[in-house]
């Protein structure tokens, strides 16, 4: 699919590194053959393999791809914020080679045209997979279903109303019905928008006492209730996106043991931030959903061990400078996170959260069967989207060191561990440090 | 940069005043005792003293405001500074101008000090953290963040009336402390002086969740609330929230939290009564107890003057002594 025009050796050989599938209970040190941009062999070499290229990962780790569940490129309508180009760049170098964005650009992805103009600006780019949600409503407007037929044959990998609310509960109701039709599995935000409406910091101690407009954890738990419900109701598989508390991680987990068809997943910075990190009006921690409690970061963490949570994704948000300089309130909401993704994710297995490969499986396999994806794993005849990380290696995020075109995360500064040294996409090296 | 180091000088002295959080109780008192000094000066045929000459204090409004913005006018005038009054509640915003380019064209102007009142929580934070070195930013209240020249103004009343020991005062706060500004700073600053009870006064729907972390006992009931209570801030309650989902009416808020000579008298008998106005009469609390004897109200306007004289003399000095 790619028409970059790098060269590029058809077969390599990524030799004594440690390699990590979840997919495939993988983790040993292990050579990776990648022949014609799929995965040739692992361990032993396919008869008369002579590679072109050699990588030495010695020392590090060969793992799938990541798969981000939620980046936003800013691309088509906000191209002075980040672009496709420039954040599947900042992906390819963060050793991510699938970007999931949601359909809330300007234009909103609700056409096919809309979801071909995306596939070939990131194949004009060439760094990473870019894959896209469809609009739920036409035009998000939360009250006319969108053509979901026709979104899927264009290739949406689901559908989703992202932030914005549904006019009511029948609305919801069909939506869900008709994406069930189509077997599409519906992206749902947790949000009563009643309850979190105006509100930009979480309903509790920190916000009383700094005078933040609040949302209160029942914008999320009521939210939640409501589309079990429906779920139940109408037989479609849902993803809750972004869960931010902890009654919200119970809610699913019980939702998941009654055996509804339903998966979530948690944005990186949820499981280091709280409600504490706003105290000086950092802007760059204003996001939505707002970070809640330390208590509840304590049971994100444990849900993503847990699997209940199958994802850990970026929710990418690239900002220009000016959507951040305003007081609190008046600043447009999210972290960029491409950068970040792997390693803040390595330091959860440094903290002992979880194991490096039920890491690897939340990067890769986990939010791959969630988009129903092939990829996100190193099996014999998948594609070869590969990240070799130096699980080791200590660096600075500073100005000069992040890819992407948004600058707003509240880790700059941060001394972080491990780093892609080398990243493939269908075989083709589109990284390296 | 936190709240105390973006306020106070390498030296603890005042450099902004974004809010009570951040200050210690001396600097609080010198506070209250320079502005006890001014208090003086307002009484004399001659209201000026030249401690700011040709200084420019720009009072930068974000947000409609009547008596807040001319206490702060007349206080600069009397310290002899030029004011500038500059109300930006669509204007420029409209015209899409961002706060950061209304700053910085104000600045060329050569500008000393910024007094701003936002519709933003936090926005005199932001001011301060991105104005020049030399200029210092007094916060006229922030969403509903701080307003601390008004809680100073009310406990410098309250010192007044009742003396310098905090400690054995019980002072109940009645109305929306959900929304108040005032009420957030009042409680800071009664805090910092140990006060020895603070209670608030409100139905749940006027409560922001966890207002106990605040340092404060919470009551539902006005009679139970200001029981013994030596003074009652009684807070404003912006029409717009009298009716829908926060309140059914004013006419139920008034029987249930209206302060009524008649609810006073589970007070302690000489207790002090005060409100930020405007007043709401009929519905904060009737006419009687508004201009009864027991009442401070205009007294609290008289002292608003000094209490700001007080702060913009004490972090323009911080000026002075970064310019030497």
């Amino acid at each position: 699919m790619m028409t970059s025009s790098t060269q590029h050796p058809d077969r390599i050989r990524i030799s004594g590194g440690r390699v990590i599938d979840p997919a495939n209970n993988l983790d040993a040190v292990l050579d990776v053959f990648v022949a014609d941009g799929n995965i040739a062999a692992v361990g032993t070499p396919p008869d008369g393999f002579i590679a072109d290229h050699e990588i030495d990962a010695s020392g590090r780790i060969v793992c799938p791809g990541l798969v981000d569940l939620c980046a936003r490129t800013r691309e088509p309508g906000q191209e002075h914020k980040a672009t496709i180009a420039s954040e599947s760049l900042a992906a390819a170098s963060g050793g991510i080679t699938t970007l999931c964005c949601p359909p809330d650009t300007y234009p909103v992805v609700e056409t096919p045209a809309d979801i071909e103009l995306i596939r070939l600006r990131a194949e004009a780019a060439g760094k990473a997979r870019v894959v896209t949600l469809g609009a739920l409503t036409r035009g998000l407007d939360g009250e006319y279903l969108s053509e979901m037929a026709a979104l899927k044959k264009a290739g949406c990998v689901g559908v989703s109303n992202a932030l914005r609310p549904l006019a009511n509960t029948q609305v919801l109701r069909r939506a869900l019905e008709y994406a069930a039709t189509f077997d599409l599995t519906v992206f749902l935000y947790a949000d009563d928008h009643w309850l979190s409406a105006n509100g930009c910091a979480h309903e509790g101690k920190v916000a009383t006492r700094m005078g933040l407009p609040g949302i209160p954890q029942a914008a999320e738990t009521a939210a939640i209730a409501r589309d079990l419900a429906l779920v139940e109701q109408t037989g479609v598989r849902a993803h809750f996106c972004r869960l931010s508390t902890a009654r919200a991680a119970h809610m699913v987990a019980r939702a998941q043991f009654d055996g509804l068809p339903v998966t979530a997943d948690v944005a990186i910075p949820y499981l280091y931030l709280t409600e504490i990190d706003i105290r000086e009006f950092d802007s760059n921690c204003h996001v939505i959903p707002p970070l809640r409690t330390t208590e509840d970061r304590q049971r994100l963490r444990d849900a993503v061990q847990r699997g209940i949570f199958s994802a850990i994704c970026s929710d990418h948000q690239p900002h220009d400078p000016d959507a951040k300089l305003r007081p609190f309130p008046s600043t447009e909401p999210g972290i960029s996170g491409l950068d970040t993704l792997l390693p803040l994710g390595l330091r959860l297995v440094d903290e002992q959260v979880m194991k490096l490969g039920e890491l690897i499986h939340r990067l890769t396999a986990g939010p791959a069967r969630i988009l129903g994806l092939p990829g996100g794993t190193l099996a014999v005849g998948s594609a070869a989207d590969i990240c070799i990380f130096d699980p080791e290696l200590t660096w600075l995020l500073d100005p000069s060191t992040i890819k992407s075109h948004g600058h707003n995360t509240p880790f700059m500064g941060w001394e972080l561990k491990g780093r892609a040294t080398h990243t493939l996409l269908a075989g083709r090296l589109v990284h390296t440090l | 940069m936190s709240t105390a180091s973006l306020q106070l000088d390498a030296h603890g002295r005042l450099k902004h005043f974004l809010s009570i959080e951040g200050l210690n109780n001396q600097l609080l008192i010198d506070i209250l005792d320079t502005a006890e000094s001014f208090a003086g000066v307002t009484e004399q045929t001659v209201k000026k003293v030249p401690l700011l000459r040709g200084k420019t204090i720009v009072n930068l409004f974000f947000e409609a405001s009547t008596r807040t913005r001319t206490t702060f006018e007349l206080a600069a005038k009397r310290l002899s500074a030029d004011v500038l009054n500059i109300n930006i509640t669509q204007s420029s915003a409209v015209k899409g101008e961002t706060l950061l380019d209304t700053l910085r064209n104000l600045e060329a102007m050569h500008v000393d000090m910024f007094v701003v009142r936002h519709t933003d929580s936090g926005a005199a934070h932001f001011i301060a953290n991105h104005a020049a070195p030399h200029v210092s930013v007094i916060n006229a209240g922030d969403g509903r963040h701080a307003h601390p020249t008004q809680a100073l103004l009310d406990i410098f009343t309250i010192r007044r009336v009742k003396g310098p020991d905090f400690g054995r005062l019980r002072v109940a706060i009645v109305g929306d402390i959900l929304h108040s500004r005032v009420a957030r700073s009042q409680i800071h600053a009664l805090n910092l002086l140990n006060t020895g009870d603070i209670r608030i006064v409100a139905p749940k729907t006027l409560v922001p969740a966890y207002a106990e972390s605040l340092g404060v006992h919470v009551y539902h009931d006005l009679e139970a609330g200001i029981e013994a209570a030596d003074v009652i801030i009684m807070l404003r309650l912006q029409r717009e929230r009298m009716q829908g989902a926060l309140l059914p009416s004013e006419h139920e808020y008034y029987e249930l939290f209206g302060v009524t000579e008649e609810k006073l008298a589970v007070a302690s008998p000489d207790v002090t009564i005060m409100h930020p106005g405007p007043i709401n009469r009929g519905v904060e609390m009737d006419s009687e107890v508004a201009d009864g004897s027991r009442s401070v109200i205009l007294e609290q306007v008289t002292h608003g003057i000094a209490v700001r004289m007080a702060v913009m003399s004490m972090a323009m000095h911080h000026q002075k002594k970064v310019t030497q």
